[in-house]
């Protein structure tokens, strides 16, 4: 029996048709724009000024508080306008515009370092270089690594854990890396495990990438403490709670962290992250972004600079298709649809997703029938059409009380109901206002 | 890009399941038990069902258009579902125009003046069989016995249902034994060859009807199984004390509509609860209430009263059996 988390889960069509695509590096774009909120928490402080010339890797903007990160620059070249772009959230966003250099041939060195395994560095110079090289949760949340990583003196910890589920349907991105840089992730988890004093590792990978948990069984050497666990395919796996559910059977608390339960997780891209920045001092400025869709021409699994504008990846893959209605930065799941082409990928973005006319609009919604399969399939025990329904009709106190706030936002009962009803549009709507309501308590 | 681009939020996809098809599905499950009938009843069978069904659709489709002014939600199959299973509780050979006011009960007072699908209480179907049988208790417990010879509705004969038979057999001092000598047997139960509703005939087609829904996922194994489960528990417990006095448990899941109910009217989703937890709370409320109702109660059948009294339950049960939490220590104490 395949490991997976008890409660709830869908299983939608996986759809992963870039998964036999090497990385490939698109050209280095023209002109990048930097978005300075690329992760969760405070916005950086811009450190450059207009006209200024940048190298490739340098800091352009400062971590600005405690859950912050910097931000560096993607190519060498001169900034030409610190500008309000939109980004992939819909707003309006202030970003570092660059040009790039074409002359400078640091923008198109391509330097493949042979595998390093010795880890020179101490545990406290690691954390702090984690933190320089504005690294942060790549699955997607984007929570700055050095936050996550500052664990308390005292806090008992004992399992490092390797988010390689990728159970958003198309994505491939994760899945590529494993099985491109299996030998560079395991010497990342060891990093890890170097600066967080841990004996075992864990990488979590769903059975529908059985090439990359053969491959990570082979490289992994006995004596290094890391496992792999082969996990049934269930979407939101990914989900921090699930995994840890999935893999050691343990049940993070209401409104906790893994942390509560001796765990840290971090996703494969994260990991690869980490090895760069300790071992060839690389900031992070690049990542893997798939770039999908059943009617592209060539979809494809790409390195792309951050702040390369999402229009120059569709280009690479044959063009926008006819009657393509949705663009998604991100999984079909959790991702994001995008106004337009000029939004930048950022340390987020784990893929693009173009789609066509039919599957773009939603159904019509009707009344609830009280199948209860919002319920059934909700991975954190909630009531979605009780929630919904308690949003709508502003019984906020009551919703808390039921426990919006620890829903995840997967998306599973929105997408299992019959009925088509927006209900993660509500509880979405509804956690803002309790949250709002809490914030002015306090 | 040709047309705007469309902006909204995430899950960006969805299951290709819906309310309409889940209806669809119900009444597939149906037809094996609705060709026993034909074959059983003939012609009857099929002037009954046509009639519910055509009033039940045409009652919905009047109310909501001159009446409440709103869609007509016709085509959603759920109206459909509730003209065959109101049929199905019905004696072939019932006077047509007690079908149609069945009818009216069911969609109009049952389903329509709580405000149409989702937000109806009790099983729209079961509360117009009730009505008809409390309003004409004579008309609806006329049963054309199974005929042999394939005779046409006016030369069917009437008798008892096996239940029914029983339980005037006892009420009159007789045996088990004594009144066996004059049921259908447990296979012939099974396949359909006894007295009874429209529906209830063949415990053979309703299973097969049942597991389709099963496999199709529209039902979960929770309800039905629960039901008829606790009933043979319940009526075996009676049976293995003095089987002179109680029927064998075999008997009360295969007639009186234990399965027709168990499968078909207390998993209606609608008025059904939305937890496992709850389900089985629910199921075995029905169960409970059908056995006392049979067994003590002046009714030989029952289970279209403890559904509907537990149909009444389940916002109670919805509020009470939650899902558990994902992080909260505490277990749920109960179930």
């Amino acid at each position: 029996m395949l490991k997976t988390f008890p409660k709830g889960g869908i299983h939608p069509p996986e759809n992963k048709i870039t998964s036999s695509k090497g990385i490939k590096r698109m050209a280095v774009p023209k002109v990048v724009n930097v978005p300075i909120a690329q992760h969760i928490g405070i916005p950086a402080e811009i450190i450059v000024d207009r006209k200024e010339k940048v190298e490739i890797g340098q800091v352009i903007a400062k971590s600005g508080g405690f859950v912050s990160s910097n931000i560096h620059s993607p190519v060498a070249g001169t900034v030409t306008k610190l500008d309000l772009i939109i980004d992939s959230s819909g707003y309006k966003k202030q970003c570092i515009v660059i040009r790039t250099d074409a002359k400078d041939p640091s923008n198109f060195e391509e330097i493949e370092e042979p595998l390093k395994i010795d880890i020179e560095l101490e545990p406290k110079e690691i954390l702090q270089r984690i933190a320089d090289a504005g690294i942060v949760g790549l699955g997607g949340a984007t929570f700055p690594s050095q936050v996550k990583l500052n664990v308390r003196e005292g806090t008992t910890l004992d399992y490092l854990i390797i988010n390689g589920v990728e159970c958003e349907p198309y994505l491939t991105a994760d899945h590529r890396l494993m099985l491109e840089k299996a030998e560079e992730i395991v010497v990342g988890i060891k990093i890890l495990m170097k600066a967080l004093h841990l004996k075992k590792a864990v990488i979590g990978i769903e059975n529908n990438k059985k090439d990359a948990i053969t491959l990570f069984k082979k490289v992994i050497n006995k004596g290094d403490g890391i496992q792999v666990a082969a996990l049934q395919v269930k979407y939101p796996q990914g989900g921090e709670k699930q995994l840890v559910r999935a893999i050691l059977g343990r049940e993070v608390p209401k409104n906790g962290l893994p942390l509560d339960v001796g765990v840290i997780v971090h996703n494969v891209g994260t990991i690869f992250a980490i090895y760069q920045a300790i071992q060839f001092n690389k900031p992070l400025i690049e990542r893997v972004v798939t770039v999908t869709g059943k009617k592209l021409e060539n979809p494809s699994n790409f390195w792309v600079k951050i702040g390369t504008p999402i229009k120059d990846l569709i280009a690479e893959v044959g063009g926008l298709p006819e009657g393509t209605r949705k663009l998604v930065n991100g999984g079909p799941m959790m991702g994001k649809a995008i106004k337009n082409t000029d939004v930048p990928v950022t340390k987020g973005t784990s893929g693009i997703l173009v789609i066509a006319e039919e599957e773009a609009s939603r159904g019509e919604a009707k009344n609830c029938i009280r199948c209860g399969e919002c319920v059934y399939v909700c991975p954190m025990g909630l009531e979605p059409h009780l929630l919904m329904n308690l949003s709508e009709k502003g019984m906020y106190e009551k919703a808390r009380a039921e426990d919006i706030m620890t829903c995840i936002e997967c998306g599973s009962c929105s997408y299992v109901c019959p009925s088509h009803r927006p209900l993660l549009d509500y509880i979405r709507f509804g956690k803002n206002i309790v949250k709002k309501l809490e914030n002015s308590k306090n | 890009m040709s047309q705007p681009i469309i902006i909204s939020a995430s899950p960006h996809v969805h299951s290709d399941r819906t309310s309409k098809k889940l209806m669809y599905d119900v009444v597939i499950a149906l037809i094996p038990a609705f060709l026993v009938s034909l074959y059983v009843f003939g012609i009857g069978a099929f002037i009954v069902t046509a009639v519910a069904v055509i009033s039940c659709l045409l009652f919905e489709y009047l109310i909501q258009k001159f009446l409440m002014k709103t869609t007509v939600t016709i085509g959603d199959g759920s109206a459909l579902i509730t003209g065959i299973l109101l049929a199905f509780n019905l004696p072939s050979g019932l006077p047509i125009w007690m079908i149609i006011v069945g009818s009216l009960v069911a969609i109009g007072v049952a389903k329509l003046s709580f405000g149409g699908i989702g937000f109806n209480i009790f099983n729209p179907a079961l509360v117009g069989r009730v009505f008809l049988l409390v309003s004409f208790p004579v008309q609806m417990t006329m049963w054309p016995t199974a005929v042999e010879n394939n005779a046409t509705i006016a030369d069917a004969v009437t008798g008892a249902t096996t239940l029914g038979m029983i339980k005037e057999g006892l009420m009159f001092g007789d045996t088990m034994t004594t009144i066996s000598a004059n049921l259908p047997s447990n296979l012939e139960m099974f396949l359909g060859l006894s007295g009874g509703s429209i529906g209830e005939m063949s415990g053979l087609a309703l299973l097969l009807g049942g597991i389709y829904l099963l496999i199709r996922k529209v039902i979960t194994w929770h309800i039905p199984v629960t039901i008829l489960v606790t009933m043979a528990v319940m009526t075996g417990i009676f049976w293995v004390i003095n089987p002179e006095s109680y029927a064998s448990p075999l008997i009360h899941v295969l007639s009186g509509g234990a399965l027709l109910g168990a499968f078909y009217m207390a998993t209606d989703l609608v008025t059904s609860p939305m937890t496992k937890k709850g389900m089985i709370i629910f199921a075995i409320g029905i169960a409970v209430i059908t056995v006392v109702i049979r067994l003590f109660g002046a009714y030989p059948e029952g289970i279209s009263f403890a559904i509907l009294i537990m149909n009444a339950f389940v916002p109670l049960i919805n509020t009470y059996f939650k899902p558990r939490r994902f992080g909260s220590k505490i277990k749920s104490k109960i179930v």
